[in-house]
């Protein structure tokens, strides 16, 4: 049966250029793919994930090469073929959804002006064809209004909905192998089961083969007929989707698989009079005459974590800007062990500066990239501390040693010489130079592989009970909240809709929104999404907002 | 340097530590190393205008204003490149004038750089009205074109010079120089601006500000390291844009004023002889174009690996 083969790449290396060396990024990688199935590849940033997925195009990005091996797409050895013979095949043949669905649509035109780009262009269909064949993919995709959407341009739609757009987009000429490139990676965990089921669909119906690119397996688990896991751009296993969530012969793969076994120590109740450290009393803000947060209130005790969860947008870190007094509130006011703050940062003195420090997603743009490591924590201790010279650098030096990470080593490297996981432990690092009393952490873990994201909470966690801290975590993953938090605030519309210690809210009953938010994260199980899809259908849970 | 394609810089293993380390005088080396022939070239023509122009009175066979020969003397031993239309070696001025048009291009510069500079980045850092008054304001003087609005004030500050008792001709150059100095910091300004707005809306700038830190701290740690690679470039360019407007303004005879020695009054006194199949002229006009092509080489080279681009 080796007609059914659509897709054999044979010992792929790749290699890519850093500095004057060539450096495989692809270690010989075999990938058998047939007509009609879907492949998950996993594996952490760096793996060589993507890059193998645009291979399997015949294509390697600026500064890569094709160092050897084969990659035939139905007979034809791609590695071997013009550029020319390629183009043809690409949008064609094969196509690509991309992460950012933002970044890949042209904002000057109409998403059916570029859905009809392709089919055009390759001969597929002529323009008015390719015009209402739109609205019925648009329509089997489940976007609403599937005749008058593509007449919006990319700003006028969701996130969801652009990423089942740019769907259709690679659908347009009934590709037989679609390559998906962490396409739900960008999206709240709500907006995800939309997409993720609406892509499943689409690929079931036309037939398509579909290359499955993402780090969560608990999403590949619902896509994916068989998973290959890739490290060091390396083949760690193989196996049908089934055989590897339940019985992963590799100790990497089962890493992976326990990774979300974290979970910090039930700590003791705070007694109920003790005066919380940080305290949001009935806080309203807006962003000029847009109203963001409406009488938001909840306490926040010492050496204890209060996660506060909802979507992009519910006003999470809003209320963390009114805290740090970069939002001032329009009303209610913000209580720091019993004493109401200044609502401007400006106002604030130095030591209520001090007390509250915070930690961001980002750790790239967090990290000034034109200072070495040592200054960047130093800044802090004499800032505030007003230490100098050798008590200065033994400060410092302790600091560095309580992230982990060797003085000697780290002290005079630049940010970008360390890996996502080493900046935001220099991020926490710089935090706790200013010895707070309170952390907010803004979705920390959010931009970080899932080992690296444990080793961060493991470490947040350590110094929690090492210094008594309060952390406010603000996350959309739930599986994060599940593993740090004491308590927890759910958000919506920027009010706080449910709110309690971690127990209470993963029991039932829920309010409909948490319920909404909780039902909706991925499960390992091959047969959630489908459990799930025919659940909502029936109205056992909530499958729709409720309305603002 | 981000290094993306580098897999050891996103292998997920944190904690496995990064290859070699490099001094900031390594670094600088290799980058010379890497150099294009281009940038060479315009690294060595710059070097020998710098060495000229230092060591004028070594190199000059004969004085800056000093009256050697006849009128527009053809090229002989004697005077290697002929004289003048008052009978001065030319050799001597065109090596003279390195010094002072270079030197004055170059000063001129400095000042716009650091008054445009320091205007755009408080306005980036500090918005809201102050912002809106000095963009406004440049406005306003960008609005005119350049030549005519140094002309315009060049000529009212001339005007007013004379009227003093005993001018001394450095007042025409400091005049000179200021006015330039304004009328080309508000190019730099906005590049400066726009550089460090968007820079002001990293992380590590709010970072400090809440942590407290004053405006100086912001701007001189934060900001300026981060924005110095595309200024320096800038820097380049702007001094060839002085450096031409200034022969310019001179040819048109409001520039550097006479006796001192200029390329473009150089150019505008021998003038007359290209009507005679002389290329006289072309001289000091051919000094003016090595070193804006050189400057431009090398700047781009700069641009190049400041905006970070690899191969």
């Amino acid at each position: 049966m080796s007609d059914d083969i659509l897709l054999r790449m044979r010992n792929i290396r790749i290699d890519g250029k850093t500095g004057d060396d060539w450096l495989p990024i692809i270690k010989g990688v075999d990938l058998d793919l047939k007509r009609g199935e879907v492949l998950g590849l996993i594996g952490e940033s760096g793996a060589g994930k993507s890059t193998m997925g645009l291979a399997a195009m015949g294509y390697v990005r600026d500064g890569c090469r094709i160092a050897g091996g084969s990659i035939e797409f139905e007979g034809t050895d791609l590695a071997q073929s013009s550029v020319a013979y390629c183009r043809k095949l690409r949008g064609k043949k094969i196509a690509y959804v991309a992460q950012s669905a933002a970044a890949s649509f042209n904002p000057a035109h109409r998403l059916i002006e570029q859905y009809s780009e392709a089919p055009v262009i390759h001969g597929v269909m002529n323009r008015n064809e390719a015009d209402s064949d739109a609205a019925d993919i648009y329509r089997r995709l489940q976007l609403p209004n599937p005749d008058e959407i593509g007449f919006r341009y990319p700003h006028q739609v969701s996130g969801g909905q652009l990423q089942r757009a740019m769907t259709a987009m690679a659908m347009s000429c009934r590709p037989d192998l679609i390559i998906f490139d962490e396409p739900t990676t960008a999206l709240d965990v709500t907006t995800q089961i939309e997409v993720l089921a609406a892509i499943r669909d689409a690929v079931d119906q036309f037939g398509t083969a579909a290359i499955y690119i993402t780090h969560d397996l608990a999403v590949v688990a619902q896509m994916a007929d068989k998973i290959m896991v890739l490290r060091y751009g390396e083949l760690v296993e193989e196996a049908d989707t089934r055989t590897m969530l339940s019985a992963p012969t590799q100790a990497y793969t089962k890493s992976l698989w326990a990774v979300r076994s974290f979970k910090s120590a039930a700590k003791v109740a705070p007694a109920p009079d003790a005066t919380p450290v940080v305290s949001l009393r009935n806080v309203s803000a807006s962003y000029g005459p847009v109203p963001v947060l409406h009488g938001v209130s909840f306490d926040i005790h010492k050496g204890r974590t209060v996660a506060v969860v909802g979507e992009s947008g519910s006003g999470k870190s809003t209320a963390a800007r009114c805290i740090t007094g970069l939002l001032p509130p329009t009303e209610g006011e913000v209580l720091f062990n019993g004493q109401a703050l200044p609502p401007s940062f400006k106002k604030r003195n130095k030591d209520q500066l001090r007390q509250a420090q915070m930690i961001y997603q980002m750790a790239d743009t967090a990290l000034n990239p034109k200072q070495r490591i040592r200054d960047i924590i130093s800044r802090p201790v004499e800032f505030y501390l007003g230490l100098s010279g050798k008590a200065k650098r033994e400060r410092v030096d302790a600091l560095l040693d309580m992230i982990e990470m060797d003085p000697k080593v780290f002290g005079h490297r630049y940010p970008q010489e360390l890996s996502g996981g080493q900046k935001q432990r220099i991020g926490i690092a710089r935090a706790l130079a200013a010895e707070p009393e309170f952390i907010i952490c803004d979705e920390v873990t959010s931009a970080l592989d899932q080992l690296v994201a444990e080793g961060i909470l493991r470490l947040l966690d350590r110094l929690q009970s090492e210094l008594g801290l309060a952390y406010m975590f603000i996350t959309h993953d739930l599986a994060t909240v599940r593993s740090i938090a004491d308590e927890v605030v759910v958000m919506q519309h920027g009010k706080v809709v449910e709110q309690g210690p971690k127990e209470e809210m993963f029991r039932p009953p829920h309010h409909p929104y948490t319920d909404l938010l909780l039902s909706s994260v991925p499960e390992m199980d091959p047969d959630w999404l489908t459990g799930l899809l025919a659940a909502r259908e029936r109205g056992d849970v909530v499958g729709e907002l409720p309305p603002a | 340097m981000t290094d993306i394609s580098d897999p050891s810089a996103l292998s997920a293993d944190a904690e496995a530590p990064r290859v070699e380390q490099e001094t900031a005088a390594k670094r600088t080396l290799r980058a010379f190393r890497s150099a294009p022939l281009t940038a060479w070239f315009g690294m060595i023509v710059i070097a020998v205008y710098i060495i000229v122009a230092l060591f004028a009175p070594f190199f000059a066979p004969y004085g800056e204003r000093e009256i050697v020969g006849d009128q527009f003397e053809l090229r002989s031993a004697e005077f290697l490149l002929g004289t003048d239309n008052l009978g001065r070696d030319l050799l001597s001025r065109l090596i003279y004038a390195a010094r002072n048009t270079v030197g004055i291009a170059l000063m001129t510069t400095f000042l716009a750089f650091s008054l445009g500079g320091i205007l755009g980045m408080l306005a980036a850092t500090l918005g809201g009205w102050v912002d809106q008054i000095i963009s406004r304001i440049v406005d306003v003087l960008m609005s005119i074109p350049y030549i005519i609005f140094a002309l315009l004030f060049l000529t009212v500050a001339n005007t007013w010079i004379g009227q003093m008792d005993d001018p001394s001709p450095w007042l025409y150059t400091l005049a000179l120089i200021l006015i330039m100095a304004v009328l080309d910091s508000t190019r730099v300004y906005r590049l400066t601006r726009a550089v460090a707005m968007n820079i002001v809306v990293m992380d590590y700038v709010e970072a400090a500000r809440l942590r407290g830190e004053g405006l100086l701290h912001i701007i001189r740690k934060e900001i300026l390291p981060n924005a110095v690679a595309p200024l320096i470039a800038e820097f380049g360019l702007r001094f060839c844009f002085v450096f031409l407007s200034i022969s310019a303004l001179s040819f048109l005879g409001l520039g550097i004023q006479p006796p001192t020695a200029d390329w473009g009054s150089m150019v505008k006194d021998n003038a007359t002889l290209v009507s005679f199949g002389e290329i006289i002229p072309l001289y000091p006009a051919c000094a003016i174009a090595l070193l804006t092509v050189a400057v431009n080489f090398v700047v781009d080279w700069m641009l190049h690996r400041s905006s970070g681009l690899k191969e």
